[in-house]
């Protein structure tokens, strides 16, 4: 029986020439990571069960990127025992204030994921790397110690579902439309303990940056990884950030697969995921109703990389954002960041009236940096819109990419463009 | 192993970041987290909540965020075990490796009422939902998982 992408890595990686979907395996792990919040809980775990050794100090990513710049002492105190860990085990990949970046756009803008490895992170956006053919995935701190220690993981392994993405889109339209599009479809249950496959001629058509954006929301389905067929483009992309050898899988011709979505994506349509859930997706011609928001946040692991911001600058570019409104940019990493100045962006940014901010994690989460009162709405490019997922719990988030975000911070209201 | 408990019922989706809301990720401290366990969907869960009580909830439990601090607030709160339809896997996962005792099981996600006494027994997979009398069957766990329950969690199970 064969195999699909996802199985193929992982039963490499266990040493075995096939896996078959349910099968519990141990497979040796090529990146572990953990981040200001999920790293202290794996730290704890890893000194209470006693280890005194990580199994690889060039294989383990600590990114500072959630409450950072420390937000209070608590999160000070968090960090400052993730810097002492990283320091007593001489951690390579320790990356705080000054040259982190939001975990999810840094470690493949670092050149530290290629296609087919295997990742484990304490935190649920770590299938973005599937975009680059590597399987990816969340797990919890306890997981993330095991891993610094052992250098292995158990899985189930997963069951797919294949994405086969033909034709192209159009302009104004972008991988965020897409998986909201999809999660809109499917459910945020309907790709539960299963992998996302996306294959098809249509994938030539999208950018690295999109397809980051696509795989990292895999999760918002319940999925256990998204994982794009590797190509020119992605060889592209690793070759310029790392000579570290890597191996391209593709599916099986015979891989099982659950279902399959013929996606064509010129067909795709800007779209806006309405609270509380990223499932209520609606495409922004279907929206009638005037929605008034206080806030657009442009950012996050999910629309923070150069080409979101490069979105998001053209359509303010020359524009004011409406009185009223509060529009916060977050480049996600220091190279990103600097990318902005250099092109000009920055300045648009501000002369649009929005904030342009250090790369952090920060409002999407509610942990700082935008936080919402009671009875605020706000539109965000980023991944989650739960209840009181950006502040207080009478507060609404409304998904969207990055263009829609920002000409719904002009307009003052939801909007898209033509 | 078994447990028997007043149970809290939920819905669909109970996602982590009502569990526990990312404003108290600033502390991994067990008992701190526990003290605002579900706080922004059931703001009685604390004060109600007594040692060896069961969560009851539909389908997609612990969806969102991978943070370890969601099973770690139930169980600090004295929660014996979750039912639910399904759970969202990143939560399984870590449930699994705390020891937070979880089971699958739509049937009884439906039908058991919040207040009801409710009896588990995790070798058999049997929930006996004691004020109406009604039993109902969850899969137990595969060998591999009941290894790392029985050790006291994944950490302890890789000291063998």
């Amino acid at each position: 029986m064969g195999m699909t992408m996802s199985q193929k890595i992982l039963a490499k990686h266990a040493g075995l020439d096939s896996v078959r979907e349910g099968q519990l395996i141990r497979a040796k792990l090529d990146m572990v990571l953990g981040n200001d919040i999920t790293s202290p809980v794996a730290i704890n775990e890893f000194n209470k069960a006693g280890f005194d050794k990580v199994f690889d100090r060039e294989k383990i990513s600590l990114v500072m990127d959630h409450f950072t710049p420390n937000k209070d002492i608590k999160a000070a105190t968090q960090c400052k025992q993730c810097r002492d860990f990283a320091g007593k085990y001489d951690i390579k990949n320790y990356y705080d204030v000054g040259d982190m970046g939001i975990e999810h756009a840094l470690l493949p803008e670092k050149g530290l994921i290629a296609p087919g490895e295997l990742c484990i992170g304490a935190d649920s956006h770590t299938c973005t790397y599937g975009a680059l053919g590597a399987f990816s995935t969340g797990v919890g701190s306890t997981d993330m110690a095991a891993g610094m220690a052992t250098g292995e993981a158990w899985f189930k392994v997963p069951g797919a579902i294949k994405f086969n993405l033909t034709g192209k889109l159009n302009k104004h339209v972008s991988g965020k439309d897409v998986i909201l599009h999809i999660i809109g479809m499917i459910g945020v249950d309907g790709a539960l303990y299963r992998s996302m496959e996306f294959v098809g001629e249509g994938l030539k058509s999208l950018s690295v940056d999109d397809r980051l954006c696509i795989a990292n929301m895999a999760i918002e389905a319940g999925a256990k990884n998204g994982i794009f067929e590797a190509d020119e483009l992605t060889e592209a992309y690793v070759k310029e950030r790392t000579d570290r050898p890597y191996q391209i899988f593709k599916p099986d011709p015979d891989a099982v697969y659950q279902k399959t979505y013929d996606i064509d994506l010129s067909t795709i349509k800007q779209t806006v995921s309405f609270p509380h859930l990223p499932e209520n997706a609606k495409t922004v011609d279907e929206i009638k109703e005037d929605i008034k928001i206080d806030q657009a946040v442009i950012g996050s692991c999910t629309n923070g990389r150069i080409s979101d911001m490069r979105a998001a600058a053209e359509i303010l570019n020359g524009k004011h954002i409406a009185k009223g409104v509060r529009c916060i940019v977050i480049p996600a990493t220091q190279k990103v960041y600097m990318q902005c100045i250099k092109e000009g962006l920055a300045e648009i940014f501000i002369n649009a009236g929005c904030v342009f901010s250090t790369p952090t994690c920060g409002p999407c989460l509610g942990g700082h940096m935008g936080i919402l009162a009671a009875g605020e709405r706000a539109i965000s490019t980023t991944n989650r819109n739960f209840v009181g997922r950006m502040g207080h719990v009478d507060s609404e988030v409304y998904l969207a990419s990055p263009v829609v975000a920002a000409a719904s911070a002009i307009a003052g209201k939801i909007t898209g463009t033509d | 192993m078994k447990a028997q408990g007043t149970v809290h019922k939920y819905n669909d989706n109970v996602d982590t970041d009502v569990i526990i809301p990312a404003r108290y990720l600033n502390t991994s401290d067990h008992k701190e987290l526990a003290s605002h366990c579900m706080e922004d969907i059931d703001k009685d869960f604390v004060k109600n909540v007594k040692q060896g009580d069961i969560i009851v909830a539909g389908m997609n439990f612990g969806c969102g965020s991978s943070r370890e601090h969601a099973p770690i607030a139930i169980k600090a709160s004295g929660i014996s075990c979750v039912i639910a339809g399904t759970f969202a896997r990143i939560f399984y996962r870590n449930a699994i490796n705390i020891g937070l005792a979880i089971l699958e099981c739509e049937e009884a996600a439906r039908e058991i009422q919040n207040g009801d006494e409710v009896a588990v027994d995790f070798d058999t997979g049997e929930i006996t939902d004691i004020t109406t009398g009604k039993s109902y069957h969850a899969e137990p766990f595969p060998e591999f998982i009941k290894d790392i329950i029985s050790k006291g969690g994944l950490l302890n199970s890789l000291k063998a």
